[in-house]
Formats: structure tokens, sequence, C-alpha cells
């Protein structure tokens, strides 16, 4: 290789570090201006995209690709076993090997790195199915943001069915964006707490 | 002497190719695919249809999450049965939660030849 490649290549590599740097800085500044307004819990917060193609084509091909911040670290682990694969949450959803493995990785560095950004003392609660796989709709965070909503407007309605519907209401939520501006409950249109 | 030859090389053919190819059904995959299963933990009987529907080249929809799915029928999306990883994985993950078992060879092939006739 030339010296002259190589300096080439120091700078494309300087260059796309501190492009990084700077969307994070971005992103962090976000999260101030979001405490600034007082909404510092979890769901009004923004989720990191979802940017994993292989997590979002065998995940996603079935339902929302949840954001790996959505739960913490354990969590995701005890979802990911090949067992649990299986029997994921009724349906079978078992993968090669070498597909969980890239999945369970992507899934369990994220989660760490949001949930300890997002979450005010760390995780979630992991797991509050007796037995089952953890949920995110089971969470306290969760509860918390959604405790006034009729039933009826969910699981009774139709177009949502269910919690774990994120985007059936949240109309940015595959974008990671939960932000109450977003929200639209079909059939009843905009939430305001 | 040339019709011979084609002759010769015909049955040859037949003798040595295997008889895989012909066996595909697609009439008994048709059938198949909407046969119902009954379930052993109590929910609802299953078959093909309740996530795909009957008419492949209409879209279908997951029966838990309510995700569409993309229409089956090649005819109408060409991306269908092009990639052999997909269709293994989708058969194994599919007859297990609609049969209660992973598919024989059989059942397979006679599924995806009826899938490639739509």
């Amino acid at each position: 290789m030339s010296p002259y490649t190589f300096k080439s290549v120091l700078t494309l590599l300087v260059t796309a570090t501190l492009a990084m740097s700077s969307a994070h800085l971005a992103f962090a500044d976000d999260d101030d201006d979001d405490h600034e307004r007082g909404k510092d819990d979890w769901f009004e917060s923004r989720q990191a995209p979802v940017v994993n193609a292989i997590y979002s084509e065998e995940c996603g091909s079935c339902h929302m690709a949840y954001q790996p911040g959505l739960l913490p670290p354990q969590a995701w682990a005890r979802i990911m076993t090949p067992d649990a694969l299986i029997d994921h949450y009724g349906d079978d959803a078992s993968l090669s090997e070498e597909l969980r493995a890239e999945i369970s990785a992507f899934l369990g560095t994220n989660a760490t790195h949001v949930s300890q950004q997002m979450i005010p003392g760390g995780a979630s609660n992991p797991s509050a199915t007796s037995g089952g796989l953890p949920r995110i709709t089971e969470s306290a965070e969760f509860k918390d943001e959604h405790d006034e909503i009729p039933a009826r407007l969910v699981t009774g309605n139709p177009e949502v069915n269910s919690f774990s519907q994120c985007n059936a209401c949240h109309q940015k939520a595959a974008e990671g964006n939960y932000d109450e501006r977003w929200i639209d409950i079909p059939g009843h249109g905009p939430w305001r707490d | 002497m040339k019709r011979h030859l084609a002759t010769a090389l015909l049955s040859a053919s037949t003798l040595i190719l295997p008889a895989t190819p012909w066996a595909a059904d697609p009439a008994a995959g048709a059938a198949g695919w909407v046969k119902e299963y009954p379930q052993a933990d109590g929910s609802k009987p299953r078959s093909c249809t309740t996530c795909h529907g009957r008419d492949l080249t209409q879209p279908g929809q997951h029966a838990n999450t309510g995700k569409v799915i993309e229409p089956l029928a090649p005819s109408v999306n060409p991306q269908r049965l092009t990639d052999a990883a997909k269709i293994e994985k989708w058969l194994r993950r599919n007859c297990r939660w609609t049969i209660g078992r992973e598919c024989t060879a059989d059942e397979k092939a006679d599924f995806i030849a009826y899938i490639k006739t739509q």
C-alpha cells in the first residue's frame, strides 16, 4: 500500500469517527432537551432506531422490531435461548444457530447501552410473567405509561388488539419515537395525558 | 438412425433421472393447505390459511400479531421461492406451529409445488 493510500484511509477513518461522535452528541442533546421539558421518562424518550438488518428481517417479519432498549439485556437473553424461540409467546420463531447468535449479540449490546442511558436506575422489571418469557408490556415503566388507557381502546379495539402492537397507536414506534404527539389510537384519535 | 439414437437417449434419461421432481404433487399441496389441525393447548384449530389465507395472490395476516404477510404466489410476488434458506426456515417453523411437527420431505415438496402454481 502506498503512503498516499494509507493517508487517505486514515483520513477517512478519522472523519468517520468524528461524524459518529457528533451524531452521538446530537442524540445526547436530544435527551437533555427532553429532560428540560420534564419528559425524562422512558416511553416519551426516543429509543435508538433499530439498525441491524438481520434483526429487522428475522423478527420484523412477524411483528414490529421492538427497539433493543425496551428490555434489559438479561430479558433478551432469556427470550433468545433456542428453547424459548421454539415457543415464542405461543409461536415458533426458531432460528438457525448463526442467526440466533447474531441477533442475540445485537440485542444484548444495545439493550445494555440504551437501558442504562434511558432508564434511571437501570433495568426495567425484567420479568414479570410467572414462569413465562419477559414482556415489555409487563415492565413497571410500561404499565406506568399506559395505566390510564381504557382496555376498550386497546384489547377491545379490533384495530389494536393488544398492548404489544406498539405501532398500532404510536405512529412512529418503528422509528423509536414514542412521543405523545405521535399517538393516534385507531377509532379514537390522539391521546393526551 | 438418428431417430433410434433419440429414442435411446430419451429412455436412458428417464431411467437415470431421479423420480423426485415428478413426485411433488400440487394437488396434494393444495389439500394440505386448507387442512385444519386441532391444537393440543386448546387454541383454535390451525391451517396454512390461518395466516396466509386461501387465495395466495392476496396478502395474509399473522394470526397473533396481525402483521400483514405479503402474498405467497410467485405470480404476484416474484421474490417468493427464490431463497432456499428462507423456504426451509418458514416450512420448519410453520409446520411445527400449525401441524405440531416438522413436515416430511414429500409434504414440503407438495406445498412448494402448489405455491409455484399460484
